[in-house]
């Protein structure tokens, strides 16, 4: 299958990426080969093949249920590009 | 006296205990070829002063007669995508630029405890994503090595570890991180004729490393010897409880199992790698690799591993879909940056900083990632890759029912020219066309230099083991290496 111009810009939405016109013009094609390629798995005989969840088998560990980390806010906040009384700072969500 | 910028990781921990020489002599000798190397672009961030300051440590506890780490006097190099409390992380994007991580990564932090210095930050191409280095915000890292005859064109020293395999190629380290998701430790070794090994997947925390696609990364060394490579690598692994993949095992000691003794061992030869059209230096240098291993005791055998020609298209389902995961966390709200047109409410926000934040690889990725995992298209794209990746995996354990390690080239051409193949992503994928069918399989696998091409430049070759058989993979390499004697080296321009 081929995707087309609006395909483009519903991904680029999908993924929070803003994209001008030109640019998901200039996307359809390398997207489209990529997709092309990558299609050939579609004649893989997978009867009965279960999809691999874990590459080296492992198993998943429980531990206490107790706290053991924490109290570290200023570190966390350390990076944000704008911080303010201890929180993350975003634009007016609700009006 | 001997440049100690040409000694191996063992030469300078040996030398260094045996009083021949400081550990602040070894680390002033590498931030002068740091600092000298600039052309190569190999460094995001230099940090002379932290390896001077372990340096200055190792020499004092050793003057205290204090017992000394594995790695005590010895400077390396990290790959920038290792977080490294204090000093910036970008993952060689625009995205992190100016972050400075409060914390410190599983493997970096047990470099440092054993004793290893920090020369700097390495560049590599932008989130792990690229084989030539060329999709850095920070610019194209340069390999050291140029093709004979006075062709002074910049070449590509592999990616995405190719500020790694620059740097160590260069003696700008003796050793340094790399990670590997589809080849991105092998394949720059390759292209620069030094060593790297990708561990089983697990051997290696993953906490504290920027994530590309988090069922295939690994962390590994790269340096010039196996033996180095060994001695890393047992500094490096190891459980943590903080990665839910890492395996609870004890580290076996490399090193001291280190043996190019191979009588007893069966090499198979997986005949799917020897398609049509494979270029004819690699193929005889393979050749040159099966009469080495013969030559080290070891028994041959033709294998077959039958869907390797559908390693890649799954490897560019599964790591895209993985990578747009992981990546929804630049947000530019926690960390990184931030671009908040005028007006903008909260989903511009994200919009904005991602389309200022991300490289054009990393966006193709990102957006192949979301349409593969998207409503209507997951079974088709994504659980059909999953499946054919199980059959993958079950090749190489079919495989390992006739013999110990597998034996292949490392990539299909040497080094290629910086922009030759940036126009066309298919052909630059090609590229892991050998090393990612190890990686969707979890297996360990090195890089080995084999010799140079008629052009001048290395060529390498792989070898693939068993689950958690790191040792066999080291062996092998050691056998390789032993009878390649490849001593050549980048003619210095820089």
């Amino acid at each position: 299958m081929s995707i087309d111009l609006q395909t483009v810009k519903k991904i680029a939405s999908l993924s929070r990426i803003s994209v001008t016109d030109a640019e998901a013009e200039a996307m359809v094609p390398e997207i489209n080969n990529i997709l092309g390629w990558v299609e050939q798995l579609g004649e893989v005989d997978v009867t009965g093949v279960q999809p691999m969840t874990a590459v080296i088998p492992n198993h998943q560990r429980l531990r206490d249920d107790v706290i053991t980390d924490g109290d570290v806010r200023d570190k966390v906040l350390a990076n944000a590009p704008q911080a303010e009384h201890g929180f993350f700072a975003v634009p007016k969500v609700i009006e | 006296m001997t440049d100690l910028t040409d000694l191996t990781v063992a030469e300078i921990r040996d030398g260094f205990r045996a009083g021949d020489f400081s550990a602040r002599e070894v680390a002033e000798g590498f931030n002068a070829n740091v600092a000298a190397a600039r052309a190569l672009n190999a460094f995001i961030v230099e940090t002379p002063d932290k390896a001077l300051e372990a340096a200055d440590a190792a020499d004092k506890a050793k003057a205290a007669g204090e017992t000394l780490g594995a790695l005590a006097g010895v400077p390396i190099g990290m790959k920038d995508l290792f977080c490294t409390e204090g000093t910036q992380t970008t993952a060689a994007s625009h995205m992190l630029e100016g972050f400075v991580p409060t914390y410190e990564s599983t493997v970096s932090g047990k470099l440092w405890a054993a004793g290893a210095g920090m020369l700097g930050k390495l560049n590599l191409d932008q989130f792990a994503m690229g084989s030539s280095n060329e999709t850095s915000y920070f610019g194209n890292v340069i390999s050291p090595w140029r093709r004979g005859g006075g062709d002074n064109a910049a070449l590509a020293p592999g990616g995405s570890s190719g500020g790694s395999s620059s740097a160590i190629s260069a003696r700008l380290c003796p050793a340094a991180t790399g990670t590997d998701t589809g080849g991105s430790i092998r394949q720059p070794a390759a292209f620069t004729g030094i060593s790297g090994i990708k561990p089983t997947y697990g051997r290696c925390s993953r906490w504290g490393i920027v994530a590309f696609a988090s069922s295939l990364d690994q962390a590994g060394p790269m340096a010039r010897t196996v033996r180095d490579n060994a001695i890393l690598l047992e500094v490096m692994s190891g459980f943590d409880p903080k990665d839910s993949t890492s395996l609870d095992l004890a580290v076996p000691q490399w090193e001291a199992g280190l043996s190019s003794d191979l009588r007893g061992k069966t090499v198979g030869i997986p005949k799917e790698y020897r398609p049509d059209g494979l270029n004819a230096e690699i193929s005889a240098m393979w050749d040159r690799g099966i009469a080495w291993l013969k030559d080290a005791g070891a028994e041959v055998v033709e294998v077959s591993l039958p869907h390797t020609k559908y390693a890649l298209p799954t490897y560019y389902i599964i790591a895209p879909a993985e990578a747009s995961s992981n990546l929804a966390r630049y947000d530019g709200v926690r960390y990184g940056q931030r671009d908040l047109p005028d007006g903008a409410g909260l989903q511009d926000m994200y919009a904005a900083t991602r389309a200022a934040g991300f490289g054009p690889e990393v966006k193709r990725r990102i957006m192949i990632g979301t349409y593969v995992l998207s409503a209507g298209f997951y079974d088709a794209y994504y659980t059909q890759a999953q499946k054919v990746r199980a059959l993958i995996a079950r090749d190489f354990e079919q495989a390992f029912e006739k013999c110990d390690l597998l034996l292949t080239p490392t990539a299909p051409s040497a080094s290629f020219a910086l922009g030759e193949k940036q126009a066309d992503p298919l052909a630059m994928y090609l590229n892991d066309v050998f090393t990612v069918p190890a990686s969707l399989a979890g297996l360990p696998a090195m890089a080995v230099p084999g010799g140079l091409d008629s052009a001048g430049l290395p060529i390498g070759l792989q070898i693939i083991g068993k689950a958690l058989d790191e040792q066999t993979v080291l062996n092998a390499s050691l056998a390789i290496e032993e009878r390649a004697g490849f001593t050549a080296r980048p003619e210095k321009w820089w």
